[in-house]
C-alpha cells in the first residue's frame, strides 16, 4: 500500500491507503479518527468536509489523500477544545450557533480561513465568504453573528 | 512519528473518547430488558423517567430526542425546576429504547409538551416524595419543608438533607400522579433562563459524537445501490466489475442490492463501480403532469373539516367575489449529512444505533417485518444531521439490518447525497382552491377552501430497503396532520374548508417540519391578502377587524410594530420594495405567530430579496428564551429557503433533483436581518416550537411581493424563472 505523509494538527503522520485516489476526507475520519470534518455530499457543494490545507479552507471529500502528501492538514480538532475553545469556536459558542451542528464544521473551519486572509471583514465579505456553505437548520444568522463577534473582540 | 493504517481503527477505538469505548460497551450488553438491570420503562412509573443517584445528581430518561432543537436543556431545565436543582446537575438518556420510557415519536412540536410534560410530572411526584422522606428523617410536617439546591430543608431555616442520602441511589417505585402539584411559575428559577444548550461546545470542537462517527469492533462499512428507476427490477449483478476493490462482498436479497467492507473507501467505489442491470419502470407523471395526476387520481374520500353557514349560497350575493388556486411542490428534507445506521444483528438479538426520531417505532417495525421478539431488540438515538421530520433516517437503519443480518456482523450504512435527495420520502404536493367575498364594507361574507391532499393509509411507511428485499410489510402512507388551518383565523359569516383525499401519490411522502400547515396558510393568508386588496383596505387593518382573540392581535400588532408598518392599500406606489405581513395561530389551537418582511424584487431578472424578518411568537410558557429563539429563526430561515428555491424534480422514472445543485436551497448572501420577539406566558401551559414560525414565512413573502409588484404569486418556490416570467 502507499504512503503519504504530511502535517496533521501540528504532528507528522503517515498513512496507508490501497487508493490514492481516496479522498482525504475517509482517511482523516476513519484512519486518523479525527470526526470533526463531516461527508456531506462527496461533491464539494456543502463545505461540511473543510480542513485547512496549508491554512487554505479545502473540501476534503474531493481532494486525494495523494495530493495531501508533504502538506499541513489543519482539522477543527487541531483549533481548540471544549474546554480551551480557539476564538471562533468560542464565538460560536457564545452565540450557541449550531443546532443539529453537522455543518458547523465546515462554518468554523471556512471563517477561520476568512479571518486569516481578512481580519475585519465586513458582514457582506462575510456572507460572501461562507456563500459555499450550507445550513439547512437555518442557523445563518448566528453563525454571522458569531463570526461578527470575533472581527469586534 | 506515527504510522496509520485503516486496520489500526480497532486500536483507535480502544484508546479513542471514553464516549465511544461506552457505546461500544453498550452494544454488548444484551438488548432491551436487561438494560440497566431492569429499570422500568412503563410510563406510568416515576423511576422510568428519573433517577436520582446517591452522589445526588439526577438522570433523566425521555423517549423524546433533541434533533439539533434545544430539547436536550429545556427537558433538564423542566425538572431541575421540579426537582429543586440547578440544570447542570441533571444528566439526560434520550431516545433509547432499552432505557427510556416510549412517549411517542419526536414530531409535530410534541417534544416539550408531551416529552417535556411528562418529564415534569414525574418530577413533581417525585419531589413529593423526597419531601416526604425528608419529613420522616428531619421529623418534621412535609408541609414546613421545601426543596432547594438538591436538598430537603425547614422553610423556616435550619439543616437540611441532600436528595442522594434520601433515596440512596434507590428507586422510588412509585406511580406517576397527574395531580402531583407542580412548581409555582411564580417562583420558577430555572425555567425561563436562557442556559446554554450541553451539547454546543462539543459541535463547535468537532467533540460530539454523531451517529456518523460511531463505530463498533469489526464493524463493517456498508452501502446500497439504488435503482436508477423507482419500481425496477434487478436483472442480473456482475460481481467481478469489483473484484480490483480490497475485500468487497456483495449481498443481493431479491432487488435489494447492497456491499460491505472494512473499509468505508472501499464500500463507496464498489457500490459506484457494480456493475447491474435493471429493468425499465415508467410510472411516474413527471414534475409537468403532477397536477392532472393528483386533480385525476381517485377520491379515497371527501372530508368536511370546518363548515359554518353555507359560503356556496352566499358566495353569489357578495359585493366582491374572488377565486384562485395554490400549488406547493414536494420538498425534500433534505438533510445536510445523508441518514446513516449502524445495525448489529445477532442470534440474542439487534441493536440499531439510529438518528430517527422515533426510535420506539423503529424497534415495533424492525421486530415486525424481521419476525424476532420486540424485547430482544434495542434501538438506540444518537445525534444525527438535522432531519425535520421523517427523512431516509429509518430507511438507513433497515438498510444497515438487512446487511448486518446477512453478513453476520455489524454494518453501518450511511447514504450518499445523491440517495438522501433522491429517497429520502418527500414533504407532499398540495393543491388549494380557494373562493371568497366580501360585503360593501369589506367584511368576508363566504369563504371556501378545497385541498387536495394525498390520504392517509394506516401502518408504517414502507422502508425502501425491506421492499426491495421482498420481505412483507405493512404500506401505509401518511405525512402529519396536513389539512389543518386551511379555514381563515377571521370573522367570517360562511366557511367551508374541504378536504379531497386522493388515493394516489407520485412519491413517498413523509411527515416534513410543519407537516401542510406551509402551503395551507400560504395559500389562506395571500387570499386574505387578495380579499384586502378586493376592499381597498390596510392587509394589517383587514385582519384586525376580524380577528378578536387579543393573543393574535397583540402578535400582530407587535410583528408589523417591527417593521414600522404604514397604513395603506397594496401594492406599493413605489413598486420595487414591498412589506407583507401573515397570521396564523398554529393548529389553530397552539402558538400565535405574526410576521412582517420587507423586500425588495428586481424586475429585470425576477430575483426576489428578503431584506429583513419580524415575527412575534406567542407560545404560552417559555421554558429557554434562546433556544426557543434559534428554533424561531430556524423556522423562518429554512421556510424561506423552502418558499424561494425548493422542489423536487422528477421525471418519469425517478427523482432528477439529487444534490446541492439541482436542488438548490437558501445560502448565505441571501440570509435577511431576522428580528423576534418572544411573548411569555407563565401562567399558560408551555406549546412546542419546532414548527409553528414556519406557517407564515410563504405567505408574508408573497404578499411583500405582491406589494413590491403587483403581482399576485400563488405557486412555491418562487424562482427567479417564475417570478421573471410573473412580471413579464
Amino acid at each position: 500500500m502507499a504512503k503519504f505523509s504530511f502535517q496533521l494538527n501540528g504532528r507528522p503522520v503517515t498513512v496507508d491507503s490501497w487508493d490514492p485516489g481516496q479522498p482525504l476526507l475517509y482517511v482523516l475520519r476513519n484512519t486518523l479518527g479525527q470526526h470533526g470534518p463531516k461527508f456531506g455530499c462527496g461533491l464539494a457543494q456543502c463545505g461540511a468536509c473543510t480542513v485547512l490545507i496549508d491554512g487554505k479552507a479545502t473540501r476534503s471529500c474531493v481532494m486525494p489523500v495523494r495530493q495531501a502528501a508533504g502538506k499541513t492538514v489543519t482539522t477543527i480538532e487541531g483549533l481548540g477544545t471544549p474546554e480551551k475553545p480557539d476564538p471562533v469556536q468560542a464565538a460560536f459558542i457564545a452565540e450557541q450557533a449550531a443546532q443539529c451542528g453537522y455543518c458547523t464544521n465546515g462554518m468554523i473551519m471556512t471563517a477561520k480561513a476568512l479571518l486569516n486572509q481578512t481580519p475585519h471583514a465586513t458582514l457582506d465579505q462575510i456572507k460572501q465568504g461562507l456563500a459555499g456553505n450550507l445550513c439547512r437548520c437555518g442557523t445563518h444568522t448566528r453563525i454571522l453573528r458569531a463570526i461578527q463577534r470575533v472581527v469586534k473582540a | 512519528m506515527e504510522t496509520f493504517s485503516p486496520i489500526s481503527r480497532r486500536d483507535l477505538l480502544k484508546t479513542g473518547g471514553a464516549l465511544v469505548v461506552s457505546f461500544a460497551l453498550g452494544a454488548k450488553r444484551a438488548p432491551a430488558q436487561n438494560a440497566d438491570a431492569g429499570k422500568p420503562l412503563d410510563a406510568t412509573e416515576v423511576d422510568s423517567f428519573l433517577a436520582v443517584h446517591a452522589d445526588g445528581s439526577v438522570t433523566i430518561y425521555t423517549g423524546k430526542v433533541d434533533v439539533g432543537t434545544g430539547l436536550r436543556i429545556a427537558v433538564r431545565q423542566m425538572a431541575a425546576e421540579e426537582l429543586g436543582l440547578p440544570a447542570e446537575r441533571v444528566a439526560l438518556v434520550e431516545g433509547d429504547t432499552g432505557l427510556t420510557p416510549d412517549q411517542g415519536g419526536t414530531g409535530g412540536s410534541t417534544g416539550l409538551t408531551r416529552g417535556g410534560s411528562e418529564v415534569r410530572q414525574a418530577a413533581a411526584t417525585a419531589r413529593r416524595a423526597l419531601l416526604e422522606l425528608g419529613a420522616q428523617q428531619l421529623k418534621r410536617a412535609a408541609a414546613e419543608l421545601t426543596l432547594v439546591d438538591g436538598e430537603v430543608r425547614p422553610v423556616a431555616g435550619g439543616a437540611g438533607i441532600g436528595i442522594g442520602a434520601l433515596t440512596g441511589g434507590r428507586r422510588f417505585t412509585l406511580k406517576v400522579d397527574a395531580k402531583a402539584p407542580l412548581q409555582n411559575p411564580a417562583n420558577y428559577r430555572v425555567v425561563g433562563k436562557p442556559l446554554p444548550r450541553p451539547d454546543v461546545p462539543a459541535k463547535c470542537t468537532g467533540r460530539n459524537t454523531y451517529l456518523q462517527d460511531f463505530t463498533l469492533p469489526g464493524m463493517l462499512h456498508g452501502r446500497v445501490i439504488r435503482p436508477p428507476a423507482i419500481g425496477a427490477k434487478l436483472q442480473s449483478v456482475d460481481e467481478t466489475s469489483v473484484r480490483a476493490i480490497p475485500d468487497v462482498r456483495v449481498v443481493r436479497i431479491e432487488n435489494f442490492l447492497g456491499v460491505v467492507a472494512p473499509d468505508e473507501w472501499a464500500a463507496v467505489r464498489a457500490a459506484r463501480e457494480l456493475k447491474a442491470t435493471w429493468s425499465d419502470w415508467q410510472g411516474l407523471p413527471g414534475n409537468d403532469g403532477l397536477e392532472r395526476f393528483v386533480r385525476e387520481s381517485p377520491i379515497d374520500r371527501d372530508q368536511v373539516l370546518v363548515t359554518k353557514g353555507d359560503p356556496a349560497a352566499a358566495l353569489p350575493s357578495a359585493a366582491k367575489q374572488l377565486s384562485a388556486t395554490y400549488r406547493w411542490p414536494n420538498q425534500s428534507h433534505a438533510s445536510l449529512g445523508p441518514s446513516c445506521s449502524v445495525a448489529d444483528w445477532r442470534s440474542d438479538g439487534l441493536t440499531v444505533w439510529s438518528s430517527s426520531q422515533s426510535t420506539h417505532g423503529l424497534r415495533g417495525s424492525f421486530a415486525r417485518m424481521f419476525g424476532i421478539d420486540g424485547s430482544t431488540v434495542r434501538v438506540v438515538y444518537m445525534d444525527g444531521a438535522g432531519s425535520y421530520g421523517g427523512n431516509g433516517n429509518d430507511d438507513a437503519a433497515a438498510d444497515a439490518v438487512l446487511l448486518s443480518k446477512a453478513v453476520g456482523k455489524p454494518v453501518r450504512v450511511q447514504w450518499m447525497r445523491q440517495e438522501e435527495h433522491g429517497w429520502d420520502p418527500k414533504g407532499p404536493q398540495q393543491y388549494l382552491d380557494l373562493r371568497g367575498g366580501i360585503d360593501a364594507q369589506g367584511r368576508i361574507v363566504a369563504w371556501e377552501t378545497q385541498m387536495w391532499l394525498p390520504t392517509t393509509v394506516p401502518g408504517n411507511r414502507p422502508f425502501l430497503g425491506v421492499d426491495a428485499a421482498a420481505i412483507s410489510q405493512p404500506h401505509g402512507q401518511g405525512a402529519g396532520q396536513i389539512s389543518q388551518n386551511g379555514d381563515p383565523p377571521y370573522e367570517a359569516s360562511n366557511v367551508k374548508v374541504v378536504v379531497h383525499w386522493t388515493k394516489d401519490t407520485p412519491l413517498r411522502i413523509s411527515n416534513l417540519r410543519a407537516p401542510g400547515k406551509i402551503a395551507n396558510v400560504f395559500a389562506v393568508e395571500s387570499f386574505t391578502d387578495e380579499l384586502a386588496h378586493a376592499a381597498g383596505m390596510d392587509p394589517v387593518a383587514f385582519r384586525l377587524r376580524g380577528l378578536a382573540d387579543p393573543r393574535g392581535v397583540e402578535v400582530l400588532q407587535r410583528a408589523t410594530q417591527m417593521i414600522d408598518w404604514q397604513a395603506r392599500t397594496s401594492p406599493n406606489p413605489r413598486p420595487g420594495n414591498g412589506r407583507g405581513v401573515a397570521y396564523m395561530r398554529y393548529k389553530q389551537s397552539e402558538n400565535y405567530v405574526a410576521m412582517a418582511m420587507d423586500v425588495s424584487v428586481d424586475r429585470a431578472t425576477g430575483r426576489v430579496t428578503v431584506r429583513r424578518v419580524a415575527c412575534a411568537h406567542d407560545c404560552g410558557l417559555v421554558v429557554n428564551p434562546d433556544s426557543l429563539r434559534n428554533q424561531i429563526e430556524g423556522c423562518i430561515v429554512q421556510t424561506l429557503s423552502r418558499t424561494l428555491h425548493e422542489e423536487v424534480k422528477f421525471d418519469r422514472s425517478r427523482v432528477t433533483s439529487v444534490d446541492w445543485a439541482s436542488y438548490p436551497i437558501l445560502t448565505f448572501p441571501e440570509v435577511p436581518i431576522v428580528d423576534v420577539v418572544l411573548i411569555n406566558h407563565p401562567e399558560l401551559p408551555l406549546l412546542g416550537a419546532g414548527e409553528a414560525a414556519t406557517a407564515t414565512v410563504a405567505a408574508a413573502l408573497g404578499n411583500a411581493i405582491f406589494d413590491a409588484t403587483g403581482v399576485r404569486l400563488r405557486t412555491a418556490p418562487f424562482t427567479t424563472e417564475r417570478v421573471k416570467a410573473a412580471l413579464a
